[in-house]
């Protein structure tokens, strides 16, 4: 079955390697796979999101909008910058937890994040919120909200892949001594 | 090997080793740069990969082997050809012995470039063949036939991917084997290698034959396609193909030219595309060069059909297409409703978003090399002329350092019009290290030499780092490893006759706030080397800490910086920990003391 996955976050977060452990799960089944992702000029900070299509006969790199079948959403606002590419009836994994832009600190905006996990909740049909921000605690690692989004998004079934895949194309990617922390991390956001 | 994931830079790398290619020269810009890199990782030792200094150098450097009868190929992002232009006009009339490819990479958008300009443009200007990939997996294959067809006609060609061709990623299965090609040697031979008047003008002749052989071969080029039945036809190239298929996918009943070479255009393959059309939508990235080949056959020969696209204003004429936009036109087109429409979401309701504009890295010496100037100048009338790579991003609030941006190079030169012109300013070009030997050292003369009243900032963080890291001719390091002598910025502006050139670390900043207020009083040309590493190639200092009981929360830190670790939280001014770099410039600047990198994590 085709599927359209979208990742969005913030530069730095680790949208990049969730997006390749998807498409790596596909590939070890013998799909196709096409990837791409849209980063602006800054390391850092700015917006990233990465298009991931599994399946066959796929043609454009991106996703059209309305075809998205899961989003993995590693910041609320990004979520909502990308809720156009959903299509009805599609998933939402979203972390709680926003991330200030420099330029909203600057104009004393009060953006939290909150108002942008309400709006996606009502626009949305399956909506799996993560508090992001307490499971990496848990881990006592920030790095790795991605490995606990991908965790949740299997729980929440609407992604074509296992957790046996998923752990297998994860841990193909990482150093050993990363192993163990990223299995809790993926544990972790199956439990939600 | 099984299908893998690869990214189409990577592929059109691939392919390039796999047709034997001996020498690899280029210059880092978005989206080009991974080609190059992946060559000097896959290197068995046989070919030789540079970054060259700027693309006139690598385009002249790759000349040279492709005289010598070696394969050669040349990267560099689309503005790029504007410096190797001037080789590249002459180039073409005298032609080349071993294969030649130039991969010049477009980016619409564009996402990170000065302009939309269309390398499909040069190829025409300069009577070369283009070859114009629609996804990693023909890009894997065509640039070995670019070769072949290099080869075959003694020119250099173009390879033309753009942005999602470049850094789109397939399933591909590549192989392992690379083709063994001995380089014959150069060949003396003063009537064919030595550019004059009349070699010119017999190879203006003989050029404008091969063109037309050329078009008649590509005719039947294996990846110019005419496909479907009816009365409506859509000509598309490079990405536009895909989007065109993922609108219409398998219906028959359009006829669809697909386009790989724009020039010379298969202008007999175009006739059998007209064949019974009554209207053409042509879907291209960038500049309407099909849909002018199109109307051109037409109207030569004496076609009824009525063309559009982005000349008629039924397709986007600037920024990215995409399979939305292509919907979008395809829709008119065929008079048939959107086939994404359908199914989105209404954005009805949606809260305002915050703008998440680019911005310099937390921890990132620019920062502190800006400010510095900025305290420094403070209430003087100044003119900031700021370059291309990261620290473009000064110009952004609260900093505000950077008053103009052209092209690589302009700072240091623009700096030196304002200060002819305008004699009560105080004109500074900054300028990355990178960018400093790719253009900046004949602006440096040509101040000392016209005796300019100019403060050059050299920002030199000892990397490439918006292209991502790449090293240059200051980090002592080559693009194969090797280790060589450092040629060093200091040297080389006191040997064009700096009189003075001071050092200093941009991260103490109170010393560099001293160096600048001195520097700049001088007259003439001076310099200031801001030297600190990019946090890309360094290791993170302990991290800062606000004391919440010191704070008098006046938020001059997130007022003056911007720097993106430190955030609102609850009305009040915190560092995010997993932010920080521990740079320490925010401690200088809090009036009370407050951060510190007491309690920091290490």
């Amino acid at each position: 079955m085709n599927m359209n996955y979208l990742l969005c976050g913030v530069g730095g977060q680790g949208t990049v390697l969730a997006a390749k452990v998807l498409a790596a799960a596909a590939i070890a089944k013998g799909e196709e796979v096409k990837t791409t992702e849209t980063i602006g000029m800054a390391q850092r900070g700015g917006s990233v999101t990465s298009y991931v299509r599994t399946g066959y006969g796929i043609h454009s790199p991106i996703i059209p909008l309305g075809t998205a079948d899961v989003i993995i959403g590693f910041e609320p606002g990004e979520v909502v910058r990308n809720l156009k590419y959903l299509k009805k009836g599609g998933t939402v994994v979203v972390s709680t937890k926003s991330v200030m832009p420099v330029t909203a600190a600057l104009t004393n905006s009060t953006y939290n994040g909150e108002e942008m996990v309400e709006y996606i909740k009502k626009a949305a049909e399956n909506v799996i919120i993560i508090d992001g921000e307490k499971l990496c605690n848990e881990c006592g690692s920030d790095k790795v909200l991605n490995v606990i989004l991908l965790g949740a998004a299997i729980k929440s079934g609407a992604v074509g892949i296992t957790l046996e895949e998923t752990k297998d194309a994860l841990l193909k990617r990482l150093p050993a001594k990363l192993h163990d922390l990223n299995i809790k991390a993926l544990e972790l956001g199956m439990r939600g | 090997m099984p299908e893998q994931l690869v990214m189409g830079n990577e592929a059109i790398a691939f392919g390039a080793i796999k047709a034997g290619v001996k020498m690899v020269a280029g210059y880092p810009g978005t989206p080009s740069t991974e080609v190059l890199e992946t060559i000097a990782k896959n290197n068995n030792g046989n070919i030789h990969v540079e970054w060259s200094i700027n693309e006139k150098a690598a385009l002249e450097v790759g000349a040279g082997a492709a005289y010598a009868g070696a394969r050669t190929l040349v990267t560099m992002k689309q503005v790029g050809l504007n410096v190797a232009s001037d080789p590249l006009m002459s180039l073409n009339y005298v032609g080349v012995k071993g294969g030649m490819v130039i991969l010049v990479a477009d980016d619409p958008g564009p996402i990170s470039s000065q302009t939309e300009q269309d390398t499909r443009h040069y190829a025409k200007f300069a009577k070369m063949m283009v070859f114009d990939p629609s996804s990693p997996k023909e890009a894997y294959e065509m640039i070995q036939d670019a070769f072949e067809y290099s080869e075959k006609y003694g020119e250099p060609v173009f390879m033309r991917p753009t942005t999602r061709i470049c850094h789109g990623y397939q399933t591909i299965e590549l192989s392992t084997e690379a083709e063994e090609r001995e380089v014959e040697g150069f060949v003396k031979d003063s009537d064919r290698w030595v550019i004059f008047p009349k070699l010119s003008y017999n190879n203006h002749i003989k050029l404008e034959k091969k063109l037309v052989e050329i078009s008649e071969d590509f005719n039947t080029y294996r990846f110019n396609t005419v496909t479907g039945k009816g009365t409506k036809g859509i000509i598309a190239s490079g990405v536009g193909y895909e989007y065109v298929k993922e609108v219409v996918g398998d219906r028959e009943d359009i006829k669809i030219f697909k386009v790989a070479t724009a020039n010379p255009f298969p202008e007999k393959l175009a006739l059998e595309f007209l064949e019974g059309l009554d209207s053409v939508l042509a879907m291209e990235e960038l500049d309407p060069v099909l849909e002018r080949e199109i109307t051109y056959v037409c109207g030569k020969y004496n076609v009824n059909a009525k063309v559009y696209g982005k000349l008629t204003g039924h397709v986007v004429n600037a920024g990215e297409l995409s399979a939305d936009k292509a919907a979008e036109s395809i829709a008119e087109f065929l008079g048939e409703e959107n086939v994404f429409a359908a199914n989105q979401i209404s954005a009805e309701g949606a809260p305002e978003l915050p703008a998440r504009p680019p911005v310099l890295c937390p921890g990132c010496p620019h920062r502190a090399s800006f400010y510095a100037v900025k305290v420094a100048m403070k209430g003087k009338k100044t003119r900031y002329c700021g370059d291309i790579g990261c620290y473009t991003l000064g110009n952004a609030m609260p900093l505000d350092m950077v008053d103009t941006c052209l092209c690589m190079g302009a700072g240091l030169t623009m700096a030196q019009g304002f200060a002819h012109a305008e004699e009560d300013v105080y004109s500074f070009g900054f300028i990355g290290d990178s960018t400093f030997f790719a253009s900046g050292m004949t602006g440096v003369v040509n101040a000392v030499y016209n005796q300019a009243n100019i403060t050059i900032v050299l920002l030199d963080n000892s990397t490439t780092a918006m292209t991502g890291h790449q090293p240059h001719p200051g980090t002592g390091r080559t693009m194969m490893g090797d280790v060589v002598n450092c040629v060093d910025p200091e040297m080389i502006l006191k040997g064009m006759g700096v009189k003075t050139v001071v050092t200093a670390d941009p991260l103490d900043l109170e010393n560099a706030v001293e160096v600048v207020k001195k520097t700049a009083e001088e007259k003439g040309v001076k310099a200031i080397i801001f030297k600190s590493p990019c946090i890309a190639v360094t290791k993170p200092a302990q991290r800062e800490v606000i004391d919440e009981d010191k704070c008098i929360n006046c938020k001059k830190c997130i007022k003056e910086l911007g720097c993106p670790a430190i955030v609102l939280k609850d009305g009040k001014a915190f560092i995010e920990k997993s932010m920080c770099f521990g740079c320490s410039v925010c401690e200088t600047v809090c009036p009370v003391q407050a951060i510190s990198k007491a309690g920091g994590d290490k």
